[in-house]
């Protein structure tokens, strides 16, 4: 098996540099590369372009990147709950493109398989539709969305092994599957990593062909957003 | 007039038997509190989960476990997780059965708009253009009027749109309301001790009345 280890978040994005695109994976903090996000922060690199559906909270995740104007583009699909990012997108700070989170997904999923648009409705009659092709098919107007490209798709997982394969557990999967699948160079950051082998094929989430490097991450925070619970 | 317990209780009414049902954020999740017993329904949450539970126990709290609004939550037995491209998926394949949402303002011909406020304030769509381009049912949950005392039921949304031509039925603190094929909201039914003419004032859109307007049943 082809070895994708690398020591720690610091080796793992050691060549990002400034100006660069880069995925996200995550869902609100759920599933969201902490250890990465880190280290970018501390490497305080800047102008760069992130394709995630939210940027974290005002002081976790990617709006740590935000605290510091490390980042010059976003592309979510949602701003709610985020004080620091809404400013920044309000006074004209920060360039802010905000699409459909389904849109979100399927350029991912785009650029994954291979393929270089898909078609959506979703959009179609709003300020989203605005320049882009329309397409009827069987009655219904489609939006033909393209896939992303970026230099580096950065993920979360539950498990991984030293070969790329991937575990995610629960709603943590959310983009990171088909960010992971984006990337021109991926990085999985992982709760638990083992060996080739100890992994059951059948389990597998994302395929180590798509995975360029991986490492474990100590000392998960998780925070949660919105504990809610019950008695 | 109804808070918003009451608007929750009364479209968990409109929830069929063995359907698949989106819920979006705010009156909507507090939907799920009010299924009858008689009534079996899967909950999709979009980031990635059919059959969703209630909220947990304090000692069920999961991190990695949520729902779209970002909540902690717990699945049922049979619930299935899967990534974001699947979940939009299913939505867009029209797998979802009813999807109900809240708005900033909805016209007389179904368009909705709910993600933001020039210059103001932008929450952005999140799953909500996806939902509503590809919904077989839509059920907008939604205040009559907004605090500035404007009718957000209107000829047509002045807000950038989410959505055209999709929204079929609004539950408000005053009224129900379908709305029809031709266009115009049909007055369908009035909240306890709400006058037609108060929803009158309250609508700018066309008001279709047609004969007695029942009040809303509540067991």
């Amino acid at each position: 098996m082809i070895n994708k280890k690398v020591a720690n978040a610091e080796e793992a994005i050691h060549d990002i540099q400034d100006g660069d695109t880069l995925m996200l994976g995550g869902f609100g903090l759920c599933g969201i590369p902490e250890k990465c996000i880190a280290a970018l922060v501390r490497k305080g690199i800047k102008n760069l372009t992130c394709i995630s559906n939210n940027a974290g909270v005002d002081v976790f995740g990617i709006g740590l990147m935000l605290q510091l104007k490390q980042v010059k583009k976003m592309i979510s699909s949602y701003v709610g709950e985020n004080a620091e990012f809404e400013r920044q997108l309000l006074s004209g700070e920060l360039d802010v493109e905000l699409i459909p989170q389904g849109t979100l997904a399927f350029r991912c999923m785009a650029a994954g398989y291979g393929m270089p648009a898909i078609y959506t409705p979703a959009g179609i009659g709003t300020e989203v539709a605005i320049g882009k092709e329309v397409r009827n098919f069987n009655g219904k107007d489609y939006l033909l969305e393209k896939a992303f490209e970026a230099n580096f798709s950065i993920v979360k997982a539950w498990k991984g092994d030293t070969a790329g394969n991937l575990i995610f557990k629960a709603t943590s999967r959310n983009f990171n599957t088909v960010m992971a699948m984006a990337g021109k160079i991926t990085i999985a950051e992982v709760e638990e990593l083992v060996e080739p082998g100890e992994l059951d094929p059948n389990q597998i989430h994302v395929p180590g062909i798509y995975v360029h490097r991986i490492f474990k991450g100590s000392d998960y925070e998780k925070r949660i957003e919105k504990k809610t619970t019950t008695v | 007039m109804l808070d918003k317990e009451a608007i929750a209780k009364r479209i968990a009414q409109e929830i069929q038997n063995n359907s698949y049902v989106n819920l979006g954020i705010g009156i909507p999740t507090l939907v799920a509190n009010y299924i009858p017993n008689n009534i079996n329904v899967c909950f999709q949450s979009e980031n990635g989960l059919l059959g969703m539970g209630p909220f947990p126990k304090e000692i069920e709290v999961d991190p990695d476990l949520i729902n779209a609004g970002k909540q902690t939550i717990t699945m049922l037995p049979g619930a299935a997780l899967f990534d974001s491209a699947m979940s939009f998926g299913m939505i867009h394949a029209q797998k979802i059965d009813l999807t109900i949402l809240g708005a900033m303002e909805v016209s007389e011909n179904g368009d909705i708009a709910n993600w933001k406020i020039p210059g103001k304030m932008v929450k952005g769509m999140g799953g909500a253009m996806d939902l509503v381009a590809s919904a077989k049912n839509i059920i907008v949950a939604m205040q009559h009027v907004n605090k500035a005392g404007e009718s957000k039921l209107l000829p047509a949304c002045t807000l950038p749109l989410t959505g055209i031509r999709c929204v079929k039925k609004i539950v408000t603190e005053l009224a129900v309301l379908s709305i029809l094929p031709e266009g115009g909201f049909k007055l369908l039914e009035r909240a306890p001790g709400v006058s037609v003419e108060t929803i009158k004032k309250a609508t700018l859109g066309k008001l279709i009345i047609e004969g007695e307007i029942p009040e809303m049943a509540f067991d």
